[in-house]
């Protein structure tokens, strides 16, 4: 697939105003609102661009696989440092668009922190380079990190550079017995402490702590944090990054982000929670309307995450912005996709 | 779209009746003696008299003064401490100063949430203060620490020594509350670590005020790393300077700051701070570690041995508290220590792949001949961000212009290497001819179009950051692509 074909197809596209629908791996199509227009399948738009590992950026194009990206990263040893999940065959582009961050996200940050260029093609055919390989560039407005989690309503996104970092020099995990009360108590305090931990699951009584680092700063806070040793550490953590574990099991899965010191939430059905207690995951039938004002009530919002798409494009999957901020969305919309030929309706039925 | 700056003709009594409605006499300057004070921000080379400065005091009052400004149709430009150094805050002749300098308290930290809640005239170096009782702190720390406020931070995504390991102001801001031109308030972010919909904080942080007008913050805290150590390692060639920097990251470091000087700059700085750099060396570099002591000490001892095979001719690690910080205070005191040596001096920003320096560097050392006027070099090389203070004398005619040239050529030149013409500083009046330079035409409509998105009549820091089409023709060095002219629909000159 050539770059020529990508725009071709949207000119042609938005001249005769024909909805397309953005797919890589399609491993995220559960996700967000409706699936509407045509598929512009961007899996045969692939390859590494470039891949500097002591510039720690790799460039990719859309279509380039995660596992591809990955294996090239591991064996220089790097790694995308968000822990993008995978879900099966997710590819760059997707990545950056659903703006899905992993275990590792509490410690190292979310997609957007790691985004530092995109070549984009705008809603009308035209070719957009915003950001570009290095740390540090304040010239212009940052439309790349504003990509991460548009889910391609903005553009398409032919081409990203990411931010790439070291692997950790040792990795150990740990487990203790608590309810959801205290896994939150201790992880904000622990949080308050120069301590290497780098993911947090807390699910049915347990929580799992993974410390990354120089060994002996993970040997040191081993000792200071006790707990038992989590065994088959590296799969229980693809379990979760993945969302194979049990604890993400249910018809409708929300996903709730709240501030980490948020009191559990008071709703039936199976809570879980990541990120040091920003990032909970609640299992349940309640009614969308009292999983969204507990959110909010809680100082945060709720995804409806994983759910019947009859559900999430009746309710939206996404939680109602307040008049004067979707009102600034539909004006960014226009500017980069005019004619609203992409991804229509899938972050908000009004976009 | 944006094709010519817009022009503006202020009827200045009729604002000042205006303000005066909305404002409390103390919070309103008019008079030429008070304006003059705020005629430039850090870049002194660039000055204009505002018709007014508001100092206002409530979020109420800020919706005013831009409802009166929009109703009589009156730039706005918005300033925190003015230590920017790019000219974002320079006035505009025929607009308002609206000055956030009264907004200055710290509304809440939250010690269990990591989090402070500040107003933007909060300094960056008091948030830390703050926090200091929690054994927190505020991560990026730009060198005007002291002074500079998180308002100003905001509109200039601001850095620092130590992004590479803790980020810049966009990895660093939860929240924003902000004001826009037609009076609206727009909550941005929580103190959830993401927000549903487009990432907009993303978009404000780092839009050097044309967006929007920030009068609450809400920063992340971090906590403070129980030690943290600096190696000082000397060269005799800025290459193998250049080329340990990259070899500390191929070996899966990543220093909490990692800091380079060429022999010019050191040479300024010793006598000035006695920090104890070789001043036979071509370059030094400073590599900090922070963490445990375990993990200190684990570290440094693989950064020396990098450093070593990297050809360091002399390597000294920090053995107190003290010694740290006065390896550091010559790197700090840069720009002062260079003040020292010449009447002025001119900073630049550029950044570069790591890669490059020893090709920039060489290239600076040309055009040091072919402007006739010095140059010293500091580098935040960790994240390949080049520092050049080109020396000159404002008093001698024709020295401004040339080193203006000067910075034009290192900004070209970064873009040409495959950077940005500004890392940290922002773009301001300063580098709006280059940006010119870094982006071809359909980008710079689209950055018109999403100010337009929150800014519809361009009121806001008019004229700064983003060029207008006619300004690149004018310019004439345009981004070009593969040969095709840009901006077919404009008059030549």
């Amino acid at each position: 697939m050539q770059f020529e074909d990508l725009v071709g197809k949207v000119r042609e596209s938005a001249e005769t105003g024909t909805a397309l629908r953005l797919k890589g791996g399609g491993s995220k199509d559960f996700y967000g609102g409706m699936l509407a227009g045509e598929i512009m399948d961007l899996s045969g738009y692939r390859g590494i661009v470039a891949y500097e590992p002591t510039e720690l950026y790799i460039t990719a194009r859309c279509g380039t696989p995660l596992s591809e990206m990955e294996a090239a990263l591991a064996e220089k040893g790097q790694m995308l440092a968000f822990e993008p999940p995978h879900f099966g065959s997710a590819t760059v582009g997707g990545c950056v668009a659903a703006g899905l961050s992993g275990p590792r996200r509490q410690q190292a940050g979310a997609v957007r922190d790691f985004v530092l260029g995109v070549k984009l093609i705008d809603g009308t055919g035209r070719v957009l380079d915003f950001g570009g390989q290095v740390m540090k560039n304040v010239a212009g407005y940052d439309v790349s990190r504003l990509m991460a989690g548009s889910l391609g309503t903005l553009g398409l996104i032919a081409e990203v550079t990411l931010k790439v970092l070291p692997r950790p020099m040792a990795e150990t995990s740990l487990v203790f017995e608590t309810d959801q009360a205290g896994a939150i108590e201790r992880l904000n305090r622990w949080g308050g402490r120069p301590l290497p931990i780098s993911a947090s699951f807390w699910f049915d009584g347990a929580l799992m702590v993974r410390l990354s680092g120089a060994s002996a700063a993970v040997a040191a806070a081993r000792e200071k944090l006790g707990g038992e040793l989590l065994p088959s550490a590296d799969a229980f953590w693809r379990a979760i990054r993945e969302q194979t574990s049990g604890a993400f099991r249910g018809e409708v899965l929300w996903r709730l982000s709240l501030p980490s010191v948020a009191a559990p939430i008071d709703l039936p059905g199976q809570p879980s929670l990541e990120w040091g207690g920003a990032q909970r995951w609640l299992a349940t039938d309640v009614e969308v309307a009292s999983v969204r004002e507990a959110a909010r009530r809680a100082g945060g919002h709720a995804v409806l995450f994983r759910a019947p798409e009859s559900l999430r494009c009746r309710e939206g999957a996404f939680a109602p912005l307040p008049t004067a901020l979707l009102a600034l969305h539909r004006r960014l919309k226009k500017v980069f996709d005019p004619k609203g030929i992409f991804n229509p309706e899938r972050l908000y039925a009004e976009l | 779209m944006a094709a010519h700056d817009k022009v503006f003709h202020t009827d200045r009594t009729a604002l000042a009746a205006q303000l005066k409605i909305v404002l409390p006499p103390h919070c309103l300057l008019v008079d030429e003696e008070d304006l003059r004070p705020y005629e430039c921000d850090g870049l002194t080379a660039y000055r204009s008299l505002p018709a007014a400065v508001c100092l206002p005091e409530t979020e109420d009052q800020v919706r005013d003064i831009l409802r009166v400004c929009q109703q009589l149709q009156v730039p706005v430009v918005a300033r925190g401490a003015g230590t920017g150094l790019s000219g974002g805050a320079m006035p505009h002749a025929e607009g308002v100063v609206l000055s956030l300098a009264r907004f200055n308290k710290i509304l809440r930290i939250d010690a269990n949430a990591r989090l402070a809640v500040v107003q933007p005239g909060v300094r960056n170096l008091a948030v830390s203060e703050a926090a200091a009782p929690y054994g927190l702190y505020y991560a990026p720390d730009p060198s005007s620490q002291i002074a500079c406020t998180l308002g100003g931070n905001v509109a200039e995504n601001s850095g620092g020594v130590h992004c590479l390991k803790y980020g810049l102001t966009v990895h660093n801001i939860l929240r924003v509350r902000a004001v826009t031109m037609d009076g609206e308030i727009l909550e941005i972010g929580s103190e959830a670590l993401d927000s549903p919909g487009y990432d907009l904080l993303a978009l404000l942080i780092g839009s050097e005020g044309m967006l929007a007008v920030v009068t609450e913050v809400t920063v992340k805290l971090t906590p403070k790393p129980e030690l943290a150590q600096v190696v000082m390692a000397s060269f005799d060639d800025v290459a193998k300077a250049g080329d340990a920097v990259a070899a500390i990251i191929a070996a899966g470091i990543i220093p909490a700051g990692l800091e380079m000087m060429d022999k010019p700059a050191t040479a300024a700085v010793e006598p000035f701070v006695q920090a104890g750099y070789d001043l036979e060396a071509e370059a030094i570099l400073l590599c900090e570690s922070d963490g445990t002591p375990e993990e200190v000490a684990e570290e440094i001892a693989r950064v020396c041995a990098v450093l070593e095979k990297s050809g360091a001719r002399d390597l000294k690690v920090s053995q107190s508290e003290a010694e740290r910080l006065r390896f550091w205070a010559g790197r700090k005191a840069a720009f002062p220590a260079v003040g020292r040596i010449t009447p002025d001096y001119y900073c630049m920003d550029g950044t570069i792949p790591r890669k490059r320096l020893a090709e920039m560097l060489q290239a600076i050392a040309g055009m040091e001949k072919k402007y006739g006027l010095r140059c010293a070099n500091v580098f935040h090389a960790g994240d390949g961000n080049l520092h050049p203070l080109i020396m000159y004398d404002a008093a001698t005619p024709g020295e401004w212009e040339r080193a203006e040239a000067f910075g034009a050529e290192i900004l070209e030149m970064s873009v040409a290497l495959g950077g940005s013409i500004t890392g940290e500083h922002g773009v301001g009046v300063e580098k709006i001819n280059q940006m010119c330079v870094q982006y071809s035409t359909p980008e710079l409509e689209a950055f018109h179009k999403v100010k337009a998105a929150f800014d519809e009549e361009g009121l806001l820091n008019p004229g700064k950051a983003v060029p207008s089409l006619h300004r690149c023709a004018e310019y004439g060095r345009m981004h070009v692509h593969g040969g095709d002219l840009k901006f077919p629909d404009l008059e030549r000159f």
